[in-house]
């Protein structure tokens, strides 16, 4: 932010200094990278068949990544947005780090959907041939407002650090950032707008960052299936998307602090403060998980038997009807993750 | 427009698989391994499942269950591409090179009877030249499920036009019903109100499967008797 003081030393050196832990650290993710990119040619050249997926679980463990990486995202724009519309001063060392983690996970998720494909080669159909009746086409368009938005939310406070950048660099990089900084000189009037321009966003991306995840839970209760058919799936993903989100912040607080040396910038009242509130969305999360199993189990709406040899239905006794527990298996993943 | 319906009496069901049997044979349903079998990613569109009554001794029951083609069908309105919908005479068809393979639809159906192609399909090589003409053969990565033999529809109603007629009952029959020795499985067009179908989908034996979910099946089965 542009009411930082200048000489913070610290937060520069990573940029403009790289170690050898950082080459390891890149040469083993990218290892991993490569290997998994390996995998999916694999995938895509035999069919999904080589992953453990069935009739009847026909999703598993791409579309629980997507649903978690999604609700990972949340982290930053929607909290950093709460925290800087209520003002609260201590939130500074932390936003940056939040918005950065919604903008690269929201990636993560996007591709576990295209690697949970049948057929990604025919992607475009979605678009050429969208059908609105369903809620997967909700999905792409409230998830690539999402990703523009939160892109712009974390480029606006971002344009003075890069011109504080621009001022200390040379090469290249000199043209990137003064290309990026968009003529940044920090006069009062550049600073007006800027501010306006965040005071917008902040409040615009609430409602996006909400309706992100409750459509995300409308591809499950959209179905008839037992346990995904649920009224409460909409604000259980949400608050389970802010749960995990502000655990992902945590998490990368506490790694960036050590590996940085930002001791300075990341004090005890930051941990404190976020572990009230991961505490707060705990309660909440376990709220709402107690009340989907104690109405469930209540109601004798446990798994039946699931195989008759090919199908899971089941015939009961007495009356002539049939009823299907064929998702549970799905359902449980789900809130498992989640 | 017909509204194509099936009856399945349970009472005369024996069992016997010949229904499987004839629908793999006309529709090129791919083979799969015992192994692929173990980890239930069988492909059949039409399938015999035995059961037994609850807490009973009884003896075996059977129900050949296949795709219900509902009147409102969960499956088509959370297609994101539009490939599987309800055509104009009521079969919820599916459109291969449009599908993307997402699986929502083999997730949305209740009554699980889509079928994902987890590979490329597969038959022996004494099977291949058997292949019929006139059905595609599926991709990898798509859905597929039972059609109620579209492919005779269409063949019936060119046949009806070069011959300059309507197309009558008779001339459309799906490979279960023309094979299934006890006449178990009827077929016909539910809205003509003389059609064997339209009687006996009234007839008191009458059910559908999960009524409750209001998915209004045109497959409609005749209980057992005791």
């Amino acid at each position: 932010m542009q009411t930082r003081p200048i000489n913070d030393e610290a937060l520069f050196k990573p940029i403009l200094f790289t170690g050898k832990k950082f080459y390891l650290t890149v040469a083993i993710l990218s290892a991993i990278v490569i290997w998994a990119a390996f995998i999916w040619i694999w995938q895509l050249w035999h069919g999904l068949g080589v992953t453990g997926l069935n009739r009847s679980v026909f999703w598993g463990v791409y579309i629980t990544n997507f649903v978690f990486f999604i609700g990972v995202s949340h982290a930053g724009t929607l909290i950093s947005a709460i925290l800087r519309l209520s003002r609260a001063e201590w939130r500074r060392s932390i936003t940056r780090m939040a918005e950065v983690i919604t903008v690269l996970v929201l990636f993560f998720g996007v591709a576990n959907v295209i690697i949970d494909m049948g057929r990604p080669d025919r992607l475009l159909n979605v678009i050429k041939h969208g059908h609105f009746s369903s809620p997967l086409l909700w999905d792409v368009c409230s998830i690539s407002t999402y990703l523009t938005a939160s892109t712009i939310y974390l480029f606006l406070p971002l344009i003075p650090d890069i011109a504080l950048l621009r001022d200390r660099v040379s090469g290249w990089r000199k043209k990137l950032y003064t290309f990026l900084s968009l003529n940044w000189q920090g006069t009062e009037e550049q600073v007006k707008r800027l501010q306006k321009a965040i005071g917008i966003m902040a409040v615009a991306v609430i409602p996006i960052a909400v309706s992100v995840h409750t459509v995300v839970s409308y591809v499950f209760a959209m179905t008839v299936q037992p346990m995904w058919h649920s009224a409460i799936f909409g604000p259980y993903f949400v608050v389970g998307a802010i749960f995990s989100g502000i655990a992902a912040i945590i998490t990368g607080m506490a790694i960036i602090r050590k590996v940085y040396h930002l001791e300075d910038y990341l004090k005890p009242i930051h941990f404190n403060n976020l572990g009230i509130l991961l505490l707060v969305m705990t309660l909440l999360w376990f709220y709402f998980t107690f009340g989907e199993y104690l109405t469930t189990w209540y109601g004798h709406y446990g798994p039946g038997l699931l195989g008759m040899g090919m199908s899971p239905v089941r015939f009961q006794s007495g009356s002539q009807k049939y009823s299907a527990d064929t998702l549970l298996y799905s359902g449980a993943c789900l809130s498992s993750v989640l | 427009m017909p509204r194509w319906g099936m009856v399945i009496d349970l009472d005369r069901c024996t069992g016997c698989q010949a229904c499987v049997i004839a629908c793999k044979q006309e529709n090129n349903v791919p083979f799969v391994s015992p192994a692929e079998a173990e980890k239930r990613r069988t492909i059949a569109w039409i399938n015999v499942i035995q059961f037994r009554e609850e807490n009973s001794t009884s003896r075996m029951k059977f129900l050949p269950i296949l795709c219900q083609h509902c009147d409102r069908p969960p499956c088509t309105p959370v297609c994101p591409t539009g490939a599987t919908y309800k055509n104009k005479e009521g079969l919820v068809a599916q459109v291969y090179p449009r599908c993307i393979g997402c699986r929502y639809c083999a997730n949305a159906c209740p009554y699980t009877i889509k079928f994902f192609n987890w590979y490329a399909p597969h038959w022996p090589e004494q099977m291949q030249p058997m292949l019929n003409p006139d059905v595609s053969v599926r991709p990898k990565g798509v859905v597929e499920k039972c059609t109620f033999c579209h492919h005779r529809l269409m063949k019936a109603k060119e046949k009806a036009e070069t011959e300059k007629r309507e197309l009558s009952p008779e001339d459309y029959t799906p490979a279960c019903a023309q094979t299934c020795p006890t006449g178990a499985i009827i077929f016909g067009d539910l809205d003509d109100p003389y059609s064997e179908v339209a009687r006996l989908s009234k007839d008191a034996r009458a059910f559908t499967l999960m009524e409750d979910l209001g998915t209004k099946p045109k497959v409609i089965y005749l209980r057992a008797g005791a």
